[in-house]
């Protein structure tokens, strides 16, 4: 961690690994696209459907794991002032939130042919919907002041506390949902999944999660730039 | 002890010598409750059926929109800064900072809300229900959203800001707040949403000075 605190040598880092990490999530992606969309049999009651969920289930693993990293370097901002947790977080919220979309998204195309409907006002759903709103919140917290730093730490204390509120509000939108519709269609409490189906699911996973982290180290060092650049600017004026 | 309670009662003479704020509040609290039957319908069980939700919705609108001054006035005139640097714990000030706010917004709302329920037809056991939800609830939307004021103090568009920060994190009371309601009418589970209600309060109370002082800290450096 500290290893990595000083920009200049992350940078030195990311020139080293950036290259292979590309290559691997090529890798990886392509396996694991091929495994998904061409070798995994049909769903015997989905059809071809299923194949969505080779998406969409790793991008909400993701998107909830990018939250709790945020929260992870709002905290080594405010304890440690780790230089450059801040930036990762800069970096790394819109990439969760662009992930929290996807699983949406994905998830609206496969409900309209198995459930006949876009948007259900499924538990499950909703705090998907509720932690893509947080992400919204912390991305426009950050950006909102004219010092940077200042909207950093603002969105490091956002981070902490919906972190902390986040089983709070999964708990209360799964009793408001049983409140309201007991009985839940939308439960995929089908057998244990068959390894035809598990083996592309963590191929995808794992290759969506060597994007997530590429993507985060690409913008990491475009915000070291544009940090650089504002300090430049600032000194020249 | 006693900074809580001259912090306390500096804010509540200052509302009292401007008690138009708070009568705005409430007017608005009335006006976009009344929008909701001009938009839907004049159907009586139909009113009966969404009341909760939307005087909790309303009430809730309303708090928010009182909060993005809490911070800022002190913010502009420096008081803030006396109480960064006083010798007493900037929690307790925050905290008699959002107990001003709750005894000016969440209090009258709490009383006013049962007036508008009637208009919606709702039974007296509901009315009561109404009174005692807002009164458990409001504490914890002037705790959050007294955070979300503190995060966004100097922001730009620092009001719908807040708003984006503060209604997520809502959820939790409003989702209990209006199911005691309709728990109130159906006769079962009142008291076991009311005392989430409580619980979801006393966590706030627990939780949100800390983040709050935090928060207000760093916008001072």
């Amino acid at each position: 961690m500290h290893f990595l605190a000083n920009p200049a040598r992350f940078r030195r880092f990311g020139r080293r690994v950036l290259p292979g990490l590309a290559l691997a999530t090529a890798l990886a992606l392509g396996v694991g696209l091929w495994l998904a969309l061409v070798v995994s049999p049909p769903d015997y009651q989905q059809g071809e459907t299923v194949r969505i969920m080779f998406v969409h289930v790793p991008a909400a693993w993701i998107a909830m794991a990018g939250y709790a990293l945020l929260a992870a370097l709002g905290a080594s901002l405010l304890v440690w002032r780790h230089p450059l947790a801040a930036l990762v977080a800069r970096a790394a919220a819109p990439v969760g939130a662009t992930f929290c979309a996807i699983c949406l998204l994905t998830g609206a195309l496969w409900g309209r042919p198995m459930w006949g409907t876009y948007w259900v006002w499924d538990a499950r759903l909703t705090s998907m919907l509720l932690l893509f709103f947080l992400y919204l919140g912390h991305i426009a917290l950050s950006r909102a002041y004219d010092d940077p730093e200042r909207g950093d730490r603002a969105a490091a204390i956002l981070g902490l506390v919906g972190v902390v509120n986040l089983p709070i509000i999964k708990f209360s939108v799964d009793w408001w949902n049983t409140l309201h519709q007991p009985a839940s269609v939308l439960k995929l409490s089908g057998p244990a999944i068959h390894p035809a189906i598990l083996t592309p699911l963590l191929w995808m996973a794992g290759a969506l999660t060597l994007l997530y982290v590429l993507l985060v180290m690409l913008r990491t060092e475009t915000e070291i730039d544009r940090r650089r650049l504002e300090r430049l600017g600032d000194e020249g004026a | 002890m006693t900074g809580f309670a001259a912090l306390l009662a500096r804010d509540l003479r200052l509302v009292l010598r401007r008690p138009g704020d708070v009568a705005v509040v409430l007017a608005f609290f009335v006006v976009a409750t009344t929008l909701f039957p001009l938009g839907i319908g004049p159907e009586t069980n139909l009113l009966q059926r969404i009341a909760a939700g939307v005087l909790w919705c309303a009430a809730l609108f309303a708090a928010l929109l009182s909060l993005e001054r809490l911070f800022a006035s002190d913010h502009e005139d420096g008081a803030l800064d006396l109480l960064l640097l006083a010798p007493w714990p900037l929690e307790l000030a925050v905290l008699a900072k959002c107990l001003a706010h709750w005894i000016v917004t969440g209090l009258p709302l709490a009383l006013l809300a049962p007036l508008l329920g009637v208009a919606f037809g709702l039974a007296p056991e509901s009315l009561a229900a109404v009174a005692a939800t807002l009164l458990v609830g409001t504490p914890t939307l002037s705790l959050i959203g007294g955070l979300a004021a503190a995060l966004t103090l100097g922001a730009r568009k620092s009001g719908a800001l807040l708003a984006l920060l503060a209604l997520p994190l809502c959820v939790p009371t409003l989702i209990f707040g209006a199911g005691a309601i309709e728990a109130a009418a159906t006769g079962d589970g009142f008291l076991v949403h009311l005392a989430i209600l409580g619980a979801l309060a006393l966590v706030a109370l627990a939780t949100t000075p800390w983040a709050m002082a935090a928060a207000l800290r760093q916008a001072g450096e």
